[in-house]
This record gives structure tokens, C-alpha cells and sequence, in this order.
């Protein structure tokens, strides 16, 4: 019986916490995609010929945990099959705040462009059974800037 | 000391080659972390204490990286790429690898 019912008050705790939090984290990553609109990050490795630029490695990363809710829900869909959404929107939460840190490290050295971004995704925390856990996302590329 | 993840360097050339070089660290975080971290496994969200360990581990495999490189006479590494791994429950590899030259000036 107790067993239920803390079952149900964490998924409860779960659901409402993850989705404030969710909807909070998007609007800020919103926000700041717009401020940083000016420094474009590319994936392109062919750097222009211009010589009076230093080049230097900025790299952003997020370690983001899943709550109880999303991990019932991708329990089920591993039962049922199909789109596991909580976890896509997650993944996409955690790169899209990734590639805004490392914007945000480019700009405070002055950066205007970032060339070669690379994503790198791992599973860093594993909880029972082998679920995920936690998830760690890296951004990295070379920034360039323009020397004084 | 140029860190770059692109081959070429605007504005320098390759005059030597050094062959790979590379850093890593393996760590683990501690107890009030993990309770942190399995709290936020409830309320979901980011981990930042885990964030700030990996940013300061991933940091010093390029320091040591980078170290390595200038102990063999490197001015530069081109090509670094960054990798994570799980070795152990708890801890974390971050290993960098790149590709240690001497550059110099292109005056053309």
C-alpha cells in the first residue's frame, strides 16, 4: 500500500517539477538564441582566408537528468513501442543549451563566427536496471577572433 | 599554444608534423553529489555540480594534452577531438586527442 503511494507522490513530484522546470529551460534557451543570433555556430570546415584571427577551441557542455514522470513514460513505450517524446525533448533541451554555452564562451573572447561544431552525446549516470540516468552533452568547435 | 578542431590554421602553415598526442582523466564525484544527483533523478533538471566536474576534468585532459605537445616542441594542435566515457559506475574518462605541428607565419 505505502508502496503505491510513494510511487504515486513521485510521479506526481515528477510530473509537476519537470514540466515547470521544462517550460521555464525553454523560454530562457529562446531568449538567448535570439541575443545570440549575431555569432553563427557552423558545422563547415573550410575556414576563409583571412590572417589577422586567432583560433581558439570553445566548447559548452550539460549534464540533464530525466525525472520520475518522463522515466514512467519511457517505461511504457519501451512495453508498447514507438516515439519516446519526454526523452526527445530532453535531448533537444540539453543541445540546444549546450550550444548556447559555448556561444556564450566565444562571445566573452570576442568571437564572431564558430567553425567545425562537433556534438558529443553520453550517458554518464546510469540508475537501476541500466535506465538512463543522466545525460551529458558537449559542444565544441573553433572560434574565431579577429586579433587586435 | 593553438588548440583548434580544424586542420588548417587561417593565416599559418604546417612546417612539421609531431604525430598524435593526448590527455585524459578519469574521475569520480563525490558522495553528496551522488545524493544530489539522485534527487534530481526525481524532480529532473540539470546536474550542475556533475556539469562543473566534467568541464574542469575535460579542461585538464587538454592541459595535459597540451603539455605533452610542447614537451615534444609543438606550437599548435590541430584536429582535437574530445570524448567521454563511462569506465566504472560513478567515474568518467574524458580523454582529448589531436595532432601536435610546428606552424609558422605564411607570408604568401
Amino acid at each position: 500500500m505505502y508502496d503505491i503511494l510513494i510511487f504515486l507522490a513521485l510521479m506526481a513530484l515528477g510530473y509537476g517539477f519537470g514540466r515547470y522546470a521544462e517550460a521555464k529551460h525553454y523560454k530562457s534557451i529562446i531568449q538567448r538564441e535570439q541575443d545570440l543570433q549575431h555569432l553563427p555556430a557552423v558545422s563547415s570546415k573550410v575556414l576563409p582566408k583571412v590572417t589577422h584571427v586567432d583560433n581558439i577551441l570553445v566548447s559548452g557542455n550539460v549534464v540533464i537528468s530525466v525525472d520520475y514522470f518522463k522515466r514512467f513514460l519511457a517505461m511504457l513505450r519501451n512495453f508498447f513501442g514507438g516515439r519516446i517524446t519526454a526523452y526527445e525533448t530532453l535531448l533537444d533541451r540539453a543541445r540546444r543549451e549546450a550550444i548556447l554555452r559555448m556561444k556564450e564562451q566565444a562571445k566573452a573572447m570576442g568571437a564572431n563566427i564558430i567553425f567545425n561544431v562537433k556534438m558529443e552525446t553520453s550517458s554518464i549516470y546510469k540508475g537501476e536496471k541500466d535506465s538512463v540516468g543522466s545525460v551529458e552533452i558537449l559542444a565544441y568547435g573553433t572560434a574565431l577572433i579577429p586579433k587586435q | 599554444m593553438i588548440i583548434t578542431n580544424i586542420e588548417t590554421v587561417s593565416g599559418k602553415r604546417i612546417v612539421k608534423h609531431l604525430g598524435l598526442v593526448s590527455g585524459s582523466t578519469v574521475r569520480a564525484k563525490h558522495v553528496g553529489r551522488d545524493i544530489m544527483a539522485s534527487l534530481k533523478n526525481i524532480f529532473g533538471g540539470e546536474l550542475k555540480g556533475y556539469t562543473e566536474l566534467l568541464q574542469e576534468s575535460r579542461q585538464e585532459a587538454v592541459e595535459r594534452m597540451q603539455q605533452q605537445a610542447e614537451s615534444i616542441g609543438a606550437n599548435a594542435i590541430l584536429n582535437v577531438r574530445l570524448t567521454t566515457s563511462s569506465v566504472a559506475q560513478g567515474a568518467a574518462e574524458l580523454f582529448a586527442y589531436g595532432t601536435a605541428v610546428v606552424l609558422e607565419d605564411d607570408h604568401v
